[in-house]
């Protein structure tokens, strides 16, 4: 054993001189053989200067900037190499008060161990103009030097809700991407600046410079030889169209709700308004208006276009006639009566006064309450399956084929999917066996347990003008460099049949423009010349009126455009989300309006005071 | 009494070990000193700095040193191996869960101030334990039962410290390997396992197909060594097989892009070549009569099992975050703190250095905050600037000095716990020795352990003091008695 220990420590003797020769044989090569470690011989050291790139221009479908940068200056100081200075002169030239600079002053002698040689940002983005003043008596201040800053710039209102904004991040963003941030970057936080960080954020660069131990910077570390350049970030262009999104704005002033339109052939979003929102002259710097974003009580942050969970209301009869029709228990010419709505026992699901009995077509045109209770029944007592529960469950997956009840997948972020009744909800609410059809009757006219986005029934309106399918709605196109999707070319079908489709939009023409008196809902979105469809909505809004909705396309053969318009609070759908969406159309087809009245009213028109706020 | 003591202070007491201890604290003191002085020039005394605070610190590792060697019986540390073993393992689980996350990882204890590793007091009670249990008179670490206790004893702690996230303490625990071969286990089996590690590094960060090179050169000499006798045959089969290795590389060079040759993978020939050496193997092996033969084509396999699970797990099976952290743990990607530039920025500081370094204080790539944790993981970027080569070989060989004396301390040793707790002492000093200094240099990938004794901190310096010092009393109170 002793023999046989001493040859093993001799073993792990030699191995612990190999290692140490292995070690010191590196630390030779690093030291003494190569000088790719050597600086100088002057005794010098790097500093890095990091360049920030300049973050990516977003443009609109038509070339048309939206989002752009401008320039601004931090100055910054370096509390160490500070000497005493006048105070009012530098105050002056920064346009700021003296005792701003004395505090801050004061706040860095605190902090001095902390900061060390740092370099602390004492003002932000500051004017071109203020910095040529101090720039000019910089020489007065050592310690003190501007640095240019790029921020955001915003030419066209298309809203802060749409394209976003970028802000410096924080710990727990630096965290949940790790890697890619470090304190002191920007990054997209909402909107399309956020759908896009990865595109329109570019990669940071650096110059490196010698620096002695006197702590002066000396001259570029090999001549720039190692130096990295910024890659600017990528230019993104959006299927947004920047004059009908502001003029999508403009509609929606003083409203609250949302305006969302769509190129029904390819999915690509036109205009997406949510409001109120934030005002993008407040996007750029939006750090200073935190708090006065998020204490507005009509919530400007929450994009309700992607994400408030509405009732559709009448909008929704257009699905359920569909899906009657694709089960075979709807048919053209069945007519059912209608007065003054649809009874059972004691109660009834009340209905607007119109001729009666009638048929499919009329029922849309008219938005008749009462047929479309006959529809949905027929739907779920269909004989064809076991019970209601499997009836409803089948109702259930035509309904999300549309789009519904769950997210669409568009890339826009924070999008939500909205709520769709499954006979599982329902079980557990009145227990298996527990409710029927009149239970649950108010899903038969979009009321209820049915939940939509505006995007979403956008995107029925897409649907119905395309006669069945959808693409994927989406707010970025593809460009050089810049990909998308493959998901966003392919067609969603529906599970209804485009025969089908053709019968319900005839009713929805005729909705538009059957002519006034004639009982259609939503005359008033009548342009000549457009054919139009639409169909109106007149949701209840536990808080308050009615809400206002209309969905339509146009013109009715080859649709260029489909709307989809949810005013909060604005009573019947032809009231004001008729106009609005009309109003939109003519602007993208036809440039401008005929009816200027009408877009006055429309304009001017301010319905704050009815919405109940949150708090 | 009195002359026996007197002989006993004097002369039982290895004063060459404690005086290495001594200039090595010093010189780590000197050297947090010089690491910090640029952006915070104060006295080395201050006590609101580092230097002043590590001053503190070496003054009471000291008083804990005189305490060990003199206050308490070495016979208390054999006794209360297991439950001061129990209670550290303890601590380190709970301070999983009531640490803060510092850079990931959960693994200490914070009061007000005072902050401490349970990780560090951990190599203390694990090497008393495996001490303990190794120096029975019973125990024998070939005998399946008992090695598996010792691998239980080690490898429990070292879990937990990988649950923290302390990947570098964890590793210091491959370590206790050296003890166990030192006890009589195989040699072979320690090779084995060091060889898959660096297979398993190797398929990581370079590719597969150096690794399965390295995996046949290894196999190929092994064989050799193994066999003892070497003719000509061998030698003819030795070069074909370095032929058939080359092959991919020169094809690389002759292939054009479209060409025939380019399409062939390299890592399909190699599997070729392996397939062709396992099957030869074996038939020789078996031919022969000739064991080792046969365990060189299964340690081939089990080798080529290992790279090819390694790459499939890592790539396939391993979430996004489980790979970025290997990534980051064997310094392939940047990470947020930025381990590459870390690196790149600590060998600039060594390599700066040069022959007789910049002289102390002088440094300006540690003084500026380039190198990141400078008074404490990278403690030596700042003796490799300041005092360039001549200092590095200084620190090293003190190291070496120290771990050598250990060893032949404990080989001098009666006692079996004695020796085998030097041996443990010496492998953990050894293990941050090589990590540590490795890490700075770019040998190894960054793993945030300090360097004994030299490194800033509190901890760290009592842990190794008890570490060290509970061996000096062991072996002073042998040469005290025989």
């Amino acid at each position: 054993m002793t023999t046989e220990g001493n040859n093993r420590s001799r073993v792990l003797l030699i191995g612990l001189v190999v290692v140490a020769v292995v070690l010191l044989g590196k630390l030779f090569q690093i030291q003494i053989l190569e000088d790719k470690y050597k600086i100088n011989a002057s005794n010098n050291s790097m500093v890095y200067d990091l360049i920030y790139p300049t973050r990516g221009i977003i443009y609109d479908r038509n070339g048309k900037i939206i989002v752009s940068n401008k320039v601004t200056y931090d100055i910054l100081v370096t509390p160490r190499e500070v000497t005493p200075f006048d105070t009012l002169m530098l105050a002056s030239a920064l346009d700021v008060s003296p005792d701003f600079i004395r505090e801050k002053m004061a706040e860095y002698s605190r902090n001095k161990k902390k900061i060390g040689y740092q370099s602390m940002v004492m003002l932000k983005q500051i004017k071109p103009e203020v910095y040529m003043k101090f720039a000019e008596l910089q020489y007065n201040f050592p310690g003190f030097r501007g640095q240019v800053r790029s921020i955001r710039d915003y030419p066209v209102n298309a809203g802060g809700n749409l394209l976003g904004y970028v802000s410096e991040v924080d710990q727990k963003y630096i965290e949940d991407h790790p890697g890619e941030y470090r304190p002191g970057d920007y990054a997209g936080k909402t909107g399309i600046e956020a759908a896009r960080e990865k595109d329109l954020r570019g990669e940071k660069g650096y110059h490196i410079y010698l620096r002695n131990s006197k702590n002066q910077i000396e001259r570029p570390y090999k001549e720039g030889e190692m130096d990295k350049e910024a890659i600017p970030g990528k230019d993104i262009f959006t299927t947004i169209d920047a004059d009908l999104q502001q003029y999508g704005q403009e509609l929606m002033r003083d409203k609250v709700g949302s305006l969302v339109a769509i190129e029904p052939k390819t999915g690509e979003i036109l205009s997406l308004v949510s409001s109120p929102g934030v005002d993008v002259s407040m996007l750029a710097d939006i750090s200073q208006h935190y708090n006065e974003i998020i204490k507005d009580p009509h919530k400007p942050m929450f994009n309700r276009a992607v994400q408030a969970p509405y009732p559709p209301g009448s909008v929704f009869k257009l699905v359920n006639g569909l899906i009657g029709l694709q089960e075979g228990t709807l048919n053209m010419d069945i007519a059912y009566p209608c007065y003054q709505g649809y009874h059972f026992g004691s109660h009834k699901l009340g209905c607007h006064s119109h001729a009666s009995p009638l048929k499919l077509e009329e029922a849309i045109m008219m938005s008749c309450n009462g047929f479309f209770c006959y529809v949905l029944r027929n739907i779920l007592e269909n004989k064809k399956y076991k019970g209601i529960d499997e009836a409803l469950d089948k109702w259930n997956e035509y309904v999300q084929s549309f789009g519904f009840g769950h997210k669409l997948g568009s890339d826009f972020p924070a999008e939500l999917g909205g709520t769709l009744p499954t006979s599982k909800l329902y079980n557990k609410r009145y227990g298996k066996g527990g409710w029927k059809f009149t239970t649950i009757i108010s899903i038969s006219i979009g009321q209820g347990e049915v939940g939509v986005t505006p995007l979403q029934i956008a995107n029925l309106a897409a649907i119905m003008a395309n006669r069945g399918w959808y693409k994927i709605p989406h707010i970025v196109k593809e460009s050089e460099g810049v990909e998308i999707d493959p998901k966003y070319h392919e067609r969603q079908y529906t599970m209804v049949d485009t025969t089908n489709f053709q019968k319900v939009i005839k009713g929805m023409w005729r909705a538009v423009n059957n002519g006034p008196g004639t009982g259609c809902t939503a005359a008033i979105a009548e342009v000549k010349g457009l054919d139009i469809c639409g169909k109106t909505g007149t949701a209840q809004n536990p808080r308050g009126a009615d809400n206002s909705v209309f969905i339509c396309f146009a013109p009715m053969d080859d649709p260029k455009i489909a709307v989809a318009a949810y005013v909060e609070n604005a009573g019947f759908g032809a009231t004001w989300a008729a106009p609005i969406a009309s109003l939109l159309i003519e602007k993208y087809l036809l440039g401008e309006t005929t009816r200027p009245e009408l877009e006055e009213r429309v304009m001017k028109g301010n319905l704050m005071s009815r919405v109940k706020t949150y708090n | 009494m009195g002359n026996f003591s007197d002989r006993g202070v004097k002369r039982s007491i290895d004063w060459k070990l404690v005086i290495t201890y001594l200039l090595l604290i010093i010189i780590g003191w000197i050297n947090i000193y010089a690491s910090i002085h640029s952006s915070e020039p104060s006295s080395i005394f201050d006590f609101s700095v580092r230097s002043g605070k590590q001053f503190v610190w070496i003054l009471t590792a000291l008083g804990l040193a005189l305490v060990i060697l003199f206050a308490v019986n070495p016979g208390f540390w054999r006794s209360a191996a297991l439950p001061m073993y129990l209670f550290v393992l303890i601590l380190l689980v709970v301070v999983i869960f009531v640490s803060k996350d510092v850079k990931g990882s959960h693994s200490w204890f914070e009061f007000g101030p005072v902050k401490f590793q349970p990780a560090e007091i951990s190599k203390i009670t694990t090497s008393l334990l495996l001490a303990a249990l190794l120096s029975q008179t019973n125990f024998k670490i070939t005998r399946l039962k008992d090695f598996l206790m010792a691998a239980i004893v080690i490898g429990i702690p070292m879990l937990v410290i990988l649950a923290e996230s302390e990947t570098g303490s964890a590793l210091v625990y491959a370590g206790f390997l050296f003890v166990m071969y030192r006890e009589g286990f195989s040699g072979w089996w320690i090779f084995s396992i060091i060889i898959a590690i660096l297979l398993f590094i190797l398929t990581l960060t370079v590719s597969p197909y150096v690794s399965a090179l390295v995996l046949l050169g290894v196999i190929a000499v092994t064989g050799l060594v193994g066999s003892g006798q070497i003719d000509y045959r061998f030698w003819i089969n030795l070069s074909i097989l370095t032929l058939l290795c080359l092959a991919p590389w020169l094809f690389g060079k002759l292939a054009t892009p479209e060409g025939f040759l380019s399409r062939i993978k390299p890592m399909y020939i190699l599997l070729g070549v392996s397939l062709i050496a396992v099957i030869s193997l074996i038939i020789k092996g078996y031919k022969d009569r000739r064991k080792h033969l046969s365990i060189a084509a299964l340690g081939l396999l089990a080798g080529i099992a290992l790279i090819f699970s390694t790459e499939f797990i890592f790539n396939n099976i391993l979430q996004d975050h489980q790979r970025k952290r290997i990534e980051v743990l064997l310094g392939m990607k940047e990470d947020p703190s930025g381990v590459g530039y870390n690196v790149a920025q600590s060998m600039i500081a060594i390599g700066s250095g040069g022959f007789k370094g910049k002289g102390f204080l002088n440094g300006t790539q540690t003084t500026f905050g380039f190198v990141p944790e400078q008074s404490t993981d990278f403690i030596f970027c700042t003796v490799g600037e300041e005092w360039g080569f001549l200092g590095c070989l200084v620190v090293i060989l003190l190291y070496v000095f120290m771990i050598w004396r250990i060893i032949i301390d404990a080989e001098k040793s009666r006692e079996a716990f004695t020796r085998i707790y030097g041996y443990c002492v010496a492998s953990c000093i050894f293990m941050h020795l090589f990590i540590n200094i490795g890490m700075t240099i770019g040998l190894m990938p960054v793993i945030g352990i300090p360097l004994p004794l030299l490194s800033y901190g509190g901890s760290s310096l009592w842990a190794f003091t008890i570490l060290i010092f509970i061996f000096i009393a062991l072996y002073r109170q042998e040469k005290k008695y025989y």
